[in-house]
């Protein structure tokens, strides 16, 4: 039995002319039992779909069913049986984990004789028991997920749909979301959709629904999917010990003909062509690694569907310059951040070189923004010494600001201005005049590619070009350090990577930057690293020094993520051995 | 309907009221701070007015007059030397009327036992202006019969008239400015709390959560109506508390009245509030949009300050609209003349078609969707 039917399924939201087709006449079908991955960049119509299955969105046209229930007329008799855990779930924060939980219990009717199995049951799999009387406001972005999990599985549920559950949480309780989700399709048997940014989850699913702009591109077993592209994946392994960095390499072979795309990934880089041929490497890179053929994946796949559908741009990397001349422009030492009796950073030191990208890694909540607005002079700190582009942040912070730029997690743009309008006020703001600023705007639109939405408010642009907005008003008075905050926060894996190859032609110009992420496979790309968990540095290094120490003898070296968890597994253990 | 779902909602927004202070201060401190500051500050009661007196030809009965003047706690008097400093005085704001007795003041009083004075009063405050004029006519024939009385003459003032005043015998306009006040504070209470708690929900992201549950649409609206009812009833009566003991304000009518009218006019309120959080999914609009369509007109058009009868008749129908104009009516009247049926039943009357009206639009807006 199928348990959603959707035929001809359309949505647009807002009136003419500003109309906007968030699906067009998409039909599907799901086996009950089936688990099925959501996948598609951003504004392909992921979440609109989800809340049309829950009966929260009225169906604009077509039909849909859900567990034999007719939308929208039968809404509650499918709200009875399904389990919906919207993007940001809705728990309340003035509210224990008990409560919350008893909340969910009676609004679907559990008998109390069978809450306290179910509730010890939930706690036991979420790792949540220990904070059973805590208030929901008060635990950890992961926790949160995990509890917003237990809330929508307490009836259970015969159909579950979850909006990317585990976006912005450590790698730790990713894996553990993973786990439950997937024990409930194998233990209770329950149909699961889910939408995600991970491809790696996409991949462990039965089957791939593929959405753009509103359409099914392709739908299939991840497997099938990605069969196509037999061939065409390749891997160019690079020795660990490689003089030049992998950022470089990459943009040699981006710019090949033939190449769909290259990732850094942990042993070198992944190449996918648009033809099964291998790459025609120049002369200077053959002896540089070793090319080998490799097993498609999920993730070349999908940027293949979408190579030629959306508008990809070339960027033009300089080769590097002798930026990188080892200047420390950025260094803290042993910072501290309280807030009340809440430390949010603790002892926090590194250094920074010119022309460097410096990654700041860590789960939300790991002290990553606290420290990044320390450094931008928006935040004092408690104690520790800061030293921005040589100016003690404490004596001279408005001469240090005027030499950083800053893109903030939400990118505050003015969205009632056009794009034109907001960088004309970013160039006044820094005290651009005359033909600097004019000089400036042009090369804002020019670099950005950003003429043709030059007239459009900054609110209607799609979320990757406002990321790229923001960039440009950031970037408006030349500054020597730009500090990017989340900058790939609900960013899709297309947007992503055109902002990372950004990043990097600014790095060789000698810019130096510094990225806060929470996506560990992102960590590759940055020079060097640190690692930060509940406002402390765990590990600093290159990314290759750091997946060094993570390794364990006899076992080949772990991806970023894997590293990351035992660090924090090893740190764990050696914190509870002191105390 | 089950009994369960909504005990749940509601055990769960009792939490929340508990555990966020913003709701208790929104239902307790807002009102003792406008009951205090309204209380002691407003006073529609003219007393120690600044008055200029200009005396052309001192004898001893215009110090007689004077010493009047001065003995009331309605006047400050000042002398003046001559008409002209007293009119710098006057229009530099120093004094608000002038009291001139010409040179034939007393001649007149000796002759005649009349004794005419000349008053000029700052108009600028009309209502101001015209309770100095009454007062300082008042006193006037206040001095004139007490000297007739002296003398043994009866004057002839041709008309006089013999003032009573009813319900608020003593005249303080506090003891009207509070019933008043309390039905301004409690449409503020009403509709803030609801209006501010599901607006909240949605910013939040909570009430996605819970749209997709099987509570239906009445168990969602009941179990906000419920909680936020109680605490707006706990709300009125720590001002009915405060009126009481603490402004000397009389309470003639009998509580269970004025529990009826007052739950009236609170889910009038409340439905207010939850029209408003339905239409406005932001704190902060909802809450600009609650201060803007329900306290200001409530404060403006109740009749609270400003009669009703004296406002243009197009004003006036408006008023009919608002819910405070019969809270306020049923308020003054429970407090200061007791049980008078036939207000009562016309304002509850006023007030059940209005509360009807917002409850009722509020359940056919309210969609468990997100479109």
């Amino acid at each position: 039995m199928d348990a959603i039917v959707v035929a001809n399924l359309s949505k647009s939201f807002g009136a003419e002319p500003a109309r906007r087709n968030a699906l067009k006449g998409v039909s599907l079908r799901l086996a009950a039992g089936s688990m099925t991955a959501l996948i598609g960049p951003d504004g392909a119509g992921k979440t609109t779909m989800l809340r049309t299955l829950a009966g929260i969105l009225t169906p604009g046209a077509g039909e849909v069913s859900v567990l034999g229930h007719h939308l929208p007329e039968q809404a509650l008799a499918v709200q009875r049986r399904i389990g919906y855990m919207p993007q940001r779930f809705g728990l309340y924060e003035d509210l224990s984990v008990e409560e919350n939980l008893t909340l969910f219990a009676d609004l679907h009717g559990i008998a109390r004789s069978e809450r306290e199995g179910c509730f010890s049951e939930l706690l036991t799999m979420t790792a949540l028991g220990p904070f059973r009387k805590r208030l929901a406001g008060k635990l950890s972005g992961g926790m949160k997920q995990k509890l917003g999990l237990a809330c929508t599985l307490i009836h259970p549920p015969d159909l579950l749909l979850l909006d990317e559950a585990s976006v912005g949480v450590d790698p730790i309780s990713r894996r553990e979301i993973w786990g439950i989700i997937h024990r409930q399709v194998v233990e209770h048997g329950i149909t699961i959709l889910l939408s995600t940014a991970y491809m790696d989850e996409a991949e462990r699913c039965d089957s791939v629904i593929v959405l753009h702009e509103g359409e099914i591109l392709a739908q299939g077993h991840p497997g099938r999917l990605s069969s196509p592209l037999e061939g065409r994946s390749f891997l160019f392994e690079l020795p660990e010990n490689l003089s030049t960095s992998p950022r470089t390499v990459q943009s040699t072979i981006a710019g090949l003909p033939g190449v769909i795309d290259t990732v850094i990934q942990a042993n070198g880089l992944r190449i996918v062509m648009e033809e099964p041929a291998p790459p025609a490497l120049p002369a200077d890179l053959v002896g540089r690694g070793t090319l080998k053929a490799s097993p498609p994946r999920l993730e070349d796949a999908f940027v293949s569907l979408l190579f030629g559908r959306v508008k990809r741009h070339g960027i033009s990397v300089p080769a590097e310059t002798a930026a990188s001349d080892g200047t420390v422009v950025i260094e803290v030492h042993d910072l501290y951040r309280h807030f009340g009796d809440f430390t949010a950073v603790k002892g926090v030191s590194f250094s920074v070189r010119r022309g460097e990208i410096f990654g700041l890694l860590g789960a939300n909540g790991a002290g990553k923004s606290t420290t990044f607005r320390m450094l931008c002079g928006l935040l004092p700190s408690s104690s520790g010494t800061l030293r921005v582009a040589g100016l003690d942040l404490r004596r001279a912070p408005s001469a240090a600001r005027a030499r950083i730029g800053y893109v903030s997690q939400r990118f505050s743009l003015y969205e009632a201005l056009s794009v034109k309008q907001n960088m004309e006020f970013f160039a006044s703001a820094y005290g651009l005049q005359n033909r600097r600023k004019k000089s400036r705007l042009a090369w804002a639109l020019e670099e950005f590619e950003l003429s043709a939405y030059a007239g459009a408010n900054a609110g209607d642009l799609p979320l990757g070009y406002k990321q790229r907005l923001a960039l440009a008003c950031a970037l408006m008075h030349e500054p020597g350090i730009v500090f990017l905050d989340e900058p790939t926060s609900g960013v899709d894996p297309l947007a992503r990577r055109e902002f990372w190859t950004r990043l990097n032609a600014l790095a060789c110009q000698g810019t130096t930057c510094l990225v806060t992420t929470h996506f560990m496979e992102e960590a590759e790309y940055c020079d060097r690293l640190v690692l930060m968990s509940l406002g402390e540095v765990l590990a600093q290094g290159t990314p290759s020094e750091i997946k060094a120490a993570a390794r364990r003898p006899g076992e080949p070296p772990p991806g970023m993520e894997d590293a990351f968890i035992s660090i924090i597994e090893e740190h764990e253990r050696s914190s509870r051995r002191a105390s | 309907m089950s009994m369960m779902r909504l005990m749940g909602l509601i055990r769960k927004e009792a939490y929340e009221i508990v555990r966020d202070p913003s709701s208790i201060a929104i239902a307790f401190i807002l009102p003792l701070a406008l009951l205090l500051i309204f209380g002691y500050g407003v006073s529609l009661d003219a007393r120690g007015i600044p008055v200029a007196v200009v005396v052309d030809h001192p004898t001893l009965l215009t110090a007689s007059f004077v010493g009047e003047l001065r003995s009331s706690r309605w006047f400050r008097p000042t002398n003046y030397p001559g008409e002209a400093p007293a009119e710098k005085a006057l229009t530099d704001g120093r004094a608000a009327a002038i009291v001139w007795l010409r040179s034939d003041f007393t001649r007149l009083a000796l002759s005649s036992g009349r004794a005419p004075i000349h008053v000029i009063v700052n108009g600028v405050d009309a209502n101001q202006a015209r309770i100095i004029e009454n007062y300082l006519n008042g006193a006037w024939l206040a001095w004139l019969a007490q000297r007739a009385a002296g003398e043994g003459i009866r004057i002839s003032a041709p008309v006089v008239a013999e003032a009573r005043v009813w319900f608020n015998p003593a005249m303080r306009s506090r003891d009207y400015l509070v019933p008043g006040l309390i039905a301004i504070i409690m449409t503020l209470i009403g509709a803030l709390l609801t209006a501010l708690v599901v607006a909240r929900e949605w910013e939040r992201g909570t009430m996605e959560g819970i749209m997709v549950t099987p509570a239906g649409k009445m168990e969602l609206l009941l179990g906000k109506l419920i909680p936020y009812f109680v605490l707006g009833m706990g709300g009125m009566l720590f001002s009915t508390i405060m009126a009481v003991f603490l402004f000397r304000v009389p309470l003639r009518g009998s509580i269970s009245v004025l529990v009826a009218c007052s739950s009236l006019f609170l889910l009038t309120a409340l439905g207010m509030g939850l029209l408003i959080s339905i239409l406005a999914r932001s704190q902060f609009v909802a809450g600009m949009v609650a201060i803007v369509a329900t306290f200001l007109p409530a404060f403006i058009l109740s009749g609270f300050l400003f009669d009703i009868h004296s406002m243009p008749r197009v004003v006036q129908l408006l008023t009919h609209v608002i819910a405070a104009r019969y809270f306020v009516g049923l308020l003054q009247t429970i407090f200061l003349a007791g049980n008078v049926w036939s207000i009562i039943v016309s304002n509850c009357l006023g007030l059940a078609i209005l509360c009807l009206l917002f409850l009722g639009l509020a359940i056919i807006r309210f969609r468990k969707r997100l479109d």
